[in-house]
């Protein structure tokens, strides 16, 4: 299975939503999944494809991907801790 | 390992000013850092009871695009500034801080003010505070 295919636990839509809110909606989700769970989150914003992997790394959880899709971006983690 | 410390002096109480305070708390929090917000002088009347939801000023020099700005994010969905703080609030450590002497000078108590408001302090005790972070913004 490659990452591109990695399935997600929860997916998390925030297409519409501007900064900070597609990170602030994954923080969250994250604090409310279990370790080793995979959350997605669609996001049309244009920061989250960075903002979001360096959030990743800062708070210790894997970033599984970052996907460009039609009009959004999908990123997705793994919580790690 | 203490936690990093980003403090804000938030002296401006326009809707264009306070958007960026709310954001930068947000950026702060995700980050894991603690933010301390000083609000004085204008900035403390944006945080008197009602006027938080209320407030629609924005800075004289963009005066003419406030209409605008304000019809965008409406139509946009974009929350409001006090929800985005809130928000940060709810998932970090922000705490905002009252300028003491702002309230006397205009007379207030802490019950005129929001409850997002968490103490009133001097500008020395916030001062001593922003000194042991690495980031002190005024806006």
């Amino acid at each position: 299975m490659n990452e591109q295919t990695v399935k997600a636990d929860r997916i998390i839509d925030a297409r519409g939503a501007y900064c900070p809110g597609p990170l602030m909606e994954l923080i969250r989700a994250v604090r409310e999944a279990r370790v080793g769970e995979v959350l997605e989150v669609l996001s049309s914003d244009s920061g989250s494809k960075r903002d979001i992997p360096a959030w990743a790394e800062k708070a210790g959880h894997e970033v599984v991907g970052v996907f460009p899709e039609q009009g959004y971006d999908r990123i997705v983690v793994r919580k790690a801790k | 390992m203490a936690e990093e410390r980003f403090s804000m002096v938030v002296f401006s109480g326009t809707v264009d000013k306070l958007y960026p305070v709310a954001i930068m708390s947000s950026g702060a929090v995700a980050m894991g850092m603690e933010v301390d917000i000083f609000v004085t002088f204008w900035g403390l009347q944006a945080f008197r009871k009602g006027n938080p939801r209320e407030l629609g000023r924005v800075s004289k020099d963009f005066e003419d695009q406030a209409g605008a700005m304000m019809q965008i994010m409406q139509e946009k969905n974009v929350p409001s500034w006090y929800d985005t703080l809130l928000q940060a609030k709810e998932l970090g450590n922000v705490r905002v801080h009252a300028c003491a002497m702002t309230m006397d000078l205009f007379g207030l108590t802490k019950d005129d003010l929001d409850p997002i408001v968490d103490d009133v302090v001097g500008v020395g005790e916030f001062v001593d505070r922003a000194k042991e972070g690495k980031v002190t913004l005024f806006i």
